[in-house]
């Protein structure tokens, strides 16, 4: 008898699909009990398709061909100093962000996909899930790897785990991830399969790894080009879990709707050190953030969403303060890192006159009016021998944890706060967005882990900055912080060059 | 001759991360040292799990094994990701050779029907015994601390995932593509007294909270008396019924088990080594878990090999196998 042909989806639906059973000996809401509490209503978890057919057999084969690749590119890079051969020494400070902000991002995904992979009920979406926990673990794996090399020759990557865990700035990225995870297991995926991974995630990656291929950081870009067939794995499952939770029940789409709104705003906030990046770090530019945001989000996110209007989706609340924000958060976001430039574990500079002026160009209608000002300022005073460094700890939004540094979008001189008081304590916020997040679960945000609030408290060690950032931080002091003139970062670059 | 290339050396500024040079000193680290030790985030959480209140995101307490540092529990085979996939491509290929071979030479037209039938009522079912060890493992990828044992775990995970596949293909191989075998096991797996004691443990492995307990349920117990009985006995019962190219379909489950087991056994002996209170709490483990397993595996145990397997033979490779590990 001839085997008749079987096509792929019908042989994943074998092969996979029916693996799981009815439960007889066991109450079955015991072995997953998380799916019920956030209200969301899953009728019946055979109509979900699977987003990607990929079976172990091929999953091994594939991604093992793609890490003998990547691995070959890092040897040689290792072998050929491939760190020399970067735009400008400037440019190592983007992937420090990168390593100590993103790469601990990635393992939480790590686990908060391992986390849903084994308590939905849907087979189907399981396995999505656990693919994409592996694939996580795969990018901070690699992506540790590929900056093992930076580590050898620049300061500032050296601890970068430690640092994740405690930097006044890095609970910026740490809390974003700790809020999903905590979170109920369809939040999670709302909030970073579908928020993140598919709305914004052009937003952070392509700005990074278009940032290295214009930088000549061969290790990074390689690592981008090799986990891009990952990425459209997971934006495809974030598109299939919108739809899932949509179609399963019509009382889903206003909890949806609730998630994507404060993911949207969320993920808007992270981005703001993406935006910096890319504005100010990348010495050869790639376009600048305000570019990124129109093609990435307004362009793609707007035909999304005009997609998913036919089941009641709106576009997220806020989006239409983020696009007036597009103007200004990497300008006000930069600054404040230069002016907190000694208690960074990264360097930072003014801008040359040349980046001024593409600054200028870019952002026409508000970088002449409200930040060229700055830099002309920051400038002379630099030349005076007075460079600029506040002292004050900032104070931090509840919310995103960010300092106060964002302004009113119909006063762009005026910093803006919000209050609100909850069981008789005050809380601080830099908008609306972030105080409509805290107000709809204030017993999760009272929570957070202030990193300006801390040290007050005196959990940080001290007594003074300098004790916190060396013992608590684990900064080398002189080293990993300051400004890139007269760093030695640079002083070691001016020798290799010369010596080549 | 010897020939040195010349390139030009740049002195580094230091040779690993700092954690690293914490742990190891200041010398050059591995690649599963960079990408394992101290990733996951130890401190300074900020907020509760919602669907776990009494809990830190990343808590030890999620077992009763206590650990002073759970990076003590390293792989042996020092796989990370890159290392562990590279080595189950390996793995699959030489899988998908046999597995084309015995599809090209249409070997299962050999295979008698007593033997087609054995095979679907004593191995396919297994399929959903691979299944539940997925989710066992994954749980303490999920639950563990430490990305010592939590990345091994998933990669285990992942494995049986695989495994369920290939008893899949096997299904797909016996009725011609139909799924009509995969169908029938499964009623067996539902139905039939022969697995009625197996599905309740696996159910029962599935609401333990304790993911130690999970572990060695599962990575000690239940998979050392699964390969002892299936693919070691059967085996060799089929090799004697002339059905030995059947071997070529579980060649990797046999591979899987002797690489996974170098490392679960290493797990378990630095645990035991730890304490006498973790040492005992994994012997009381092992003892309950060998008690519902050899009852649950009694049935399938009489009937397997035509009822020449020996229940006795796979639990003194378990007992062998714990002693080794000092348990």
């Amino acid at each position: 008898m001839a085997a008749k042909k079987l096509n792929l989806k019908d042989k994943y639906k074998l092969l996979t699909r029916d693996l799981d059973w009815e439960f007889s000996y066991e109450d079955r809401k015991k072995a997953f009990p998380y799916e019920d509490f956030e209200g969301i209503k899953i009728n019946d978890w055979s109509k979900w398709e699977d987003p990607f057919r990929l079976t172990m057999d091929a999953y091994w084969k594939y991604q093992a061909e793609k890490e003998k690749k990547l691995y070959a590119i890092f040897d040689a890079s290792s072998q050929h100093n491939g760190h020399l051969n970067v735009s400008d020494p400037r440019y190592i400070n983007a992937i420090k962000l990168f390593l100590t902000g993103i790469s601990p991002l990635e393992y939480q995904a790590y686990q908060g996909f391992a986390h849903v992979g084994r308590q939905f009920g849907g087979v189907g979406a399981r396995v999505a899930c656990q693919m994409q926990s592996i694939d996580e673990l795969r990018h901070v794996q690699t992506q540790v790897h590929a900056m093992s090399q930076y580590n050898k020759y620049f300061d500032g990557f050296h601890d970068w785990t430690h640092m994740h865990d405690r930097v006044w700035y890095l609970s910026v990225p740490k809390s974003f991830f700790d809020d999903a995870r905590t979170s109920g297991p369809f939040e999670f995926l709302v909030a970073i399969s579908f928020s993140f991974e598919y709305v914004l995630t052009n937003l952070v990656f392509v700005p990074f790894m278009s940032g290295a291929a214009h930088n000549g950081d061969m290790a990074t870009v390689t690592f981008g080009f090799s986990a891009q067939s990952d990425e459209a794995r997971h934006m495809t499952l974030g598109l299939e879990v919108i739809k899932f939770l949509l179609e399963q029940d019509e009382g889903n789409v206003a909890i949806v709707q609730k998630w994507i709104d404060k993911w949207f705003w969320r993920g808007c906030r992270l981005l703001s050190i993406v935006g910096m990046m890319m504005d100010y770090m990348l010495p050869n530019k790639v376009m600048s953030w305000k570019e990124a945001w129109e093609v990435y989000f307004e362009e793609a996110g707007g035909a999304l969403f005009k997609d998913l209007a036919r089941y009641g989706i709106r576009m997220p609340q806020y989006a239409d303060i983020v696009e007036k924000e597009k103007e200004h958060v990497s300008h006000q976001a930069w600054w404040t890192f230069y002016t907190y430039g000694h208690a960074a574990g990264f360097h930072t500079w003014i801008p040359t006159d040349a980046e001024l002026d593409w600054l200028s160009e870019k952002y026409p209608d508000t970088f002449d009016k409200y930040y060229r000002p700055r830099w002309e300022l920051a400038k002379k005073l630099e030349s005076e021998g007075k460079r600029i460094y506040n002292n004050a700890l900032p104070q931090l939004c509840n919310t995103c944890q960010i300092p106060m540094l964002f302004t009113e979008m119909s006063e762009p001189g005026q910093i803006a706060y919000r209050v609100s008081e909850y069981k008789g304590d005050k809380y601080h916020f830099c908008s609306d967005g972030c105080q409509h997040i805290f107000e709809e679960e204030p017993e999760k945000y009272v929570q957070s882990w202030l990193p300006a609030h801390q040290i007050y408290m005196g959990n940080c060690g001290g007594p003074d900055v300098p004790d916190i950032l060396r013992d608590y931080y684990h900064f080398n002091l002189g080293a990993d912080n300051l400004d890139m003139k007269g760093s030695p970062d640079e002083q070691r670059w001016n020798e290799w060059k010369k010596q080549g | 001759m010897t020939i040195e290339i010349k390139t030009s050396t740049l002195e580094p500024v230091r040779l690993t991360f700092a954690n690293l040079e914490r742990r190891f000193g200041n010398k050059p680290a591995s690649r599963y040292q960079e990408a394992t030790y101290d990733v996951q985030a130890e401190t300074n959480f900020h907020y509760r799990p919602l669907w776990q209140p009494d809990k830190e995101l990343n808590d030890r307490s999620r077992t009763a094994v206590v650990m002073a540092d759970w990076y003590e529990l390293k792989d042996p085979r020092q796989y990370y990701y890159g290392a562990y996939v590279q080595q189950r491509a390996r793995m699959q290929e030489q899988a998908e050779n046999n597995y084309a071979f015995f599809e090209k030479r249409d070997l299962a037209r050999h295979l008698p029907d007593a033997i087609k039938a054995s095979l679907i009522r004593h191995l396919i079912p297994l399929r959903h015994v691979e299944h539940t060890a997925n989710l066992n493992n994954v749980y303490g990828s999920a639950y563990g601390y430490g990305t010592a044992i939590t990345q091994a775990l998933l990669f285990d995970g992942m494995d049986r995932l695989g495994i369920a596949q290939y008893l899949s293909r096997i299904g797909l191989i016996l009725d011609g593509n139909t799924g009509e075998s995969l169908a029938e096991a499964k009623q067996l797996w539902m139905n039939d007294p022969l697995w009625q004691g197996m599905r309740a443990l696996c159910e029962k492995t599935l609401v333990v909270e304790d993911w130690f307990e999970t572990f060695v349920a599962q990575d000690l117990v239940i998979d050392t008396l699964v390969q002892e009985l299936v693919y070691v006995q059967y085996d060799q019962w089929l090799a004697e019924q002339g059905a030995q190219d059947v071997a070529m379909l579980t060649e990797f489950m046999r591979d899987w088990y002797a690489d996974t087991s170098r490392w679960a056994d290493a797990v378990l002996k630095v645990v035991a080594a730890e304490s006498e209170a973790n040492r005992t709490l994994v012997s009381q483990w092992l003892h309950r878990w060998r008690g519902c397993a050899a009852e649950a595996l009694a049935p399938l145990a009489n009937e397997l090999a035509a009822g020449s397997a020996s229940l006795d033979a796979a639990l003194a490779a378990l007992d062998k196998r714990a002693a080794k590990a000092g348990i």
